[in-house]
């Protein structure tokens, strides 16, 4: 057991092992005070089969920890004739299952050695890189104390295109410091002809104890179960996870024998596992898979996070969003001013959320005239176009779970968020482009201020374009003049609705109804006449043709 | 920003630093100490630090709650206070409070006193830096003291803790109920704003300024850019060189702003429960706006306090009702990181 702080755990758990007849051996770091030191000896001077060991100067990733293993498993091995099985501990261990168990099992398997041993060509898990290096280079600087001459030694011998010679071929293998060796295999280490150079060697090896006995443990064992029998899960900068009183259901489903790194002050935990040892014998394998999926969902958090998602913990440079927003989402332009019931015909046919003109100057239209949406989002448009990118990211964050639509148009505030949308892969973006001109054709204004407003949304229309069309662009962007649109009108709609994907399988059973355009053609011309040229809709011919319908009878749209 | 003008505000926030610290050291004259228990803080304590101003009402509740989480002293400048705050906190035996009478705005909102206390006393302990009505949660909080956390983040590096603001309040008129001292106030103060905040990076301190919420939604829908700062970096491992800029939203040196992950990731953090809203906020509102201590340009809120004065209710269909930690983690309001 090896131990360098939280003393009275460490004797907890040593008199547990103890008092179930498992001889122990304890390395204290050199850096202990004595004071502490000798005080800990003390403590235990009553259990007859507990052994101190030499003590060496143990720093994270140097020789020290090896050495420290060595001595102790040098006392271990002479001290306890009868053990066969050693089992590498620390003081933050905890044994899982009562001890009995783990002598059973081990006892089943008198030959098997369970070291998690992988060469480092296969299985690129280091981290922070260095996992051939670390048995190429040299490193004679402390990472911890010295990161600054760590790193220039490394760069250096690099550059130099340094490499150290393997002794006697060995092949390096990586894995869990957590070990538990047979007699026979730890001994055979120990007693090497050769040890000194292997020492020798390993000593200037990066995080030796991560390989000395990985790596060694191959030449001598019959039968090495690549796995450790401690539960131990380190995050992405390689900091070992550390457990605390709520994990107590999940260490008890992993079946696991020992877990570490347990919080010294997590009383549940050291209450619960150092004295219901009366608990039911099971023979089921260790089981950690629930575990390790909760450590790894974490990592993933931390290190990806939640799309979409903007909080005082996250907040990406622009570039590392991993998604602007959190779900997909359609924005529709003109659709509402060629068709008198878009809204909520799009509503009835694909279930989903549908707004007005979300970005309309005087409030946000929010479905069913809401003046407050989910999360408290509210209509004002000062608010709103205070920050409008964090308004549509929290629109779609709240609504997580349902599909949000919404309207949009040259008469809303443009400027300040279409490149937001525009760059949004989540955006399905659906352009009627010169639609905006049906609701000056149906309006009672007089011509001039009609003109006037045509000009003005036809320049800001037509920017707007140059946005979607822009090679930043990562919507799914789709724009249609207006007569071509009208030209044909389902496809688009299917297409668009398809794309949406949650209507019924046989196609459009209901149509929106298009406005009335008898007598656009000529409102256009009148526009030209005038001198403003609307360009954006198309070519409308002047006088009546087929899709401008008959008046009285509809043509009836197919439905495919 | 280029290389030069980096280095050139690098360099002016250095200063800016300095001066902080001797406006704090110029300052400490202004604090008397009432009673001194700073002999029983002990090296690895957490300690809380907060000025306060007729807080009787909010204080049983705050420090039981801290205690809970395991802090081991309280130091709290008293500024004035005429409601029997002082006197109940030196009968407490792990509080030292300092009093002060003079001006709260000019004493950077109590900071520069703070800062003082920080210098003495805060070196080498993660502090707490928080008012009367801000009751810190951070994910966990139910089952692992801040010992845990303090440790865990040291063990990553890390020497600052991000938080947010949140708003609570009641359903119905807010002087609607009296709140008893001690009592939990969130069980009026149930409700919140789940999810209309903004926030922009600062360029020049990189600390995140995020405003919103229900003061954005109701008192500042028409000048949005006043609406009060929510972010906040109250607990910091001290360093006797650090020093608050304005309240807790922001500090120097600017690397402990740095709360947030800016590559697409989540780190741990919490949210700092707003009280203000029990009932006495109403008769308080009146008062704060006479003082005008409260804000640089007071002048500017006095619209806010004449519609607190009215005791509207800030509900609306959407308010979330406070579960608990992991309601507001799911929702995104505070993050697990990865510490699970």
């Amino acid at each position: 057991m090896l131990v360098h702080t939280a003393f009275g755990r460490a004797e907890q758990v040593a008199r547990h092992w103890s008092a179930a007849g498992c001889p122990i051996v304890i390395h204290a770091d050199k850096n202990v005070p004595k004071k502490t030191y000798t005080g800990f000896v003390k403590a235990l001077s009553d259990l007859p089969n507990v052994r101190f060991s030499r003590r060496h100067r143990c720093e994270w990733g140097t020789w020290g920890l090896v050495a420290a293993t060595q001595s102790a498993s040098a006392v271990m091995l002479s001290d306890f004739k009868d053990v066969r099985h050693v089992y590498l501990a620390s003081g933050s261990c905890l044994p899982l299952r009562p001890v009995q168990e783990l002598v059973d099992y081990l006892a089943e398997r008198p030959h098997t050695d369970f070291i998690e041993s992988a060469t480092t060509a296969d299985v690129p898990w280091t981290i922070g890189g260095l996992d051939q290096e670390r048995f190429m280079l040299r490193f004679p600087f402390s990472w911890r104390k010295n990161r600054f001459l760590f790193d220039k030694y490394v760069a250096l011998q690099r550059k130099l295109g340094y490499r150290r010679r393997i002794p006697n071929g060995i092949v390096p293998h990586m894995g869990s410091q957590w070990w538990c060796l047979t007699r026979q295999t730890l001994s055979a280490i120990l007693e090497d002809p050769d040890r000194s150079v292997y020492d020798q060697y390993f000593r200037k090896v990066w995080i030796p104890d991560e390989s000395y006995f990985q790596t060694l443990s191959r030449l001598y064992s019959r039968q090495i179960e690549s796995r450790s029998l401690t539960l131990s899960k380190f995050d992405y900068q390689g900091k070992p996870h550390i457990f605390y009183d709520d994990h107590l259901q999940l260490l008890r489903r992993s079946d696991c024998f020992v877990a570490r790194k347990i919080w010294p002050f997590a009383d549940k935990l050291y209450d619960a596992f150092l004295t219901d040892a009366a608990g039911a014998m099971k023979r089921t394998e260790p089981n950690p898979g629930k575990i390790d999926r909760i450590f790894a969902k974490a990592v993933e958090r931390r290190v990806r996070g939640r799309p979409g998602l903007y909080m005082q913990s996250r907040f990406p440079v622009e570039g590392r969003e991993n998604g602007l927003t959190c779900a997909q989402y359609s924005m529709f332009e003109g659709f509402s001013d060629l068709f008198e019931n878009f809204g909520p015909w799009l509503a009835r046919v694909t279930g989903t959320r549908v707004h007005g003109h979300l970005f309309a100057p005087e409030r946000a239209e929010f479905s069913d005239g809401q003046r407050v949406m989910n999360g408290a989002l509210s209509d004002n448009a000062t608010l709103r176009d205070y920050n409008p990118h964090a308004f549509l990211a929290s629109l779609i964050w709240n609504t997580r779970g349902e599909r949000q639509c919404f309207q949009f148009g040259p008469r809303d505030t443009v400027k300040e968020i279409e490149w937001n949308i525009a760059k949004d892969p989540n955006a399905q973006i659906s352009v009627i482009s010169g639609a905006w001109a049906v609701p000056l054709f149906k309006s009672n204004l007089n011509f001039s201020e009609i003109r006037q407003e045509a000009a003005r949304l036809q320049q800001i229309e037509s920017k707007h374009l140059d946005v979607l069309r822009s090679p930043w662009a990562k919507a799914r962007i789709r724009i249609w003049t207006m007569a071509e649109f009208i030209e044909a009108p389902m496809e688009p709609l299917q297409t668009i609705i398809d794309e949406i994907g949650k209507q019924s399988q046989h196609g459009l059973a209901e149509v929106p109804k298009m406005a009335d355009l008898t007598g656009f053609g000529q409102f256009l011309q009148n526009l030209k006449n005038q001198g403003m040229h609307p360009y954006l809709m198309g070519d409308f011919p002047v006088e009546h043709r087929l899709h401008e319908p008959e008046r009285g009878q509809r043509k009836p749209y197919l439905v495919r | 920003m280029t290389w030069a003008a980096e280095a050139w505000l690098a360099y002016r926030l250095r200063w800016k630093r300095r001066r902080l610290l001797f406006r704090a050291l110029r300052k400490r004259r202004q604090l008397d100490p009432v009673r001194d228990l700073t002999s029983l803080i002990k090296p690895d304590d957490i300690l809380v630090f907060s000025t306060v101003r007729n807080e009787a009402l909010r204080l049983p509740f705050f420090l039981a709650h801290y205690r809970a989480l395991g802090v081991g002293h309280f130091l709290i400048v008293d500024n004035d206070s005429d409601d029997g705050t002082q006197e109940y906190l030196a009968a407490q035996p792990d509080v030292s409070v300092w009093h002060s009478g003079h001006s709260y705005k000019l004493s950077r909102f109590g900071v520069d006193w703070l800062t003082w206390l920080q210098i003495r006393f805060g070196h080498g302990h993660w502090c707490l830096t928080v008012d009367a009505d801000e009751i810190l949660i951070y994910p966990h909080h139910d089952t692992r003291p801040m010992q845990a956390l303090t440790e865990w983040l040291d063990a990553h590096g890390r020497q600052s803790f991000g938080t947010m603001m949140l708003d609570m309040y009641p359903k119905g008129k807010l002087d609607a109920e009296r709140y008893e001292a001690g009592a939990d106030p969130f069980e009026r103060l149930c409700w919140f704003d789940g999810g209309n905040y903004v926030m922009q990076k600062k360029r020049d301190l990189h600390n995140l300024w995020i405003q919103g919420g229900v003061r954005a939604r109701k008192f500042f829908a028409e000048r949005p850019e006043r609406a009060p700062t929510l972010g906040k970096t109250p607990l910091v491992k001290w360093n006797r060189r650090f020093a608050y800029v304005s309240s807790a939203h922001s500090i120097l040196p600017r690397r402990l702003n740095l709360v947030y992950d800016d590559q697409g990731g989540e780190r741990l953090s919490g949210i700092l429960l707003h009280t203000k809203f029990l009932h006495v906020v109403v008769a308080r509102s009146a008062e704060e706006k006479h003082r005008a201590e409260h804000f640089a340009n007071s002048a500017l809120y006095d619209d806010y306090y004449d519609s607190l004065q009215t005791a509207p209710d800030l509900w609306c269909e959407q308010s979330h009702r406070l579960t608990g930690w992991r309601q507001l983690e799911a929702m995104g309001l505070m993050s697990r990181g990865n510490w699970t």
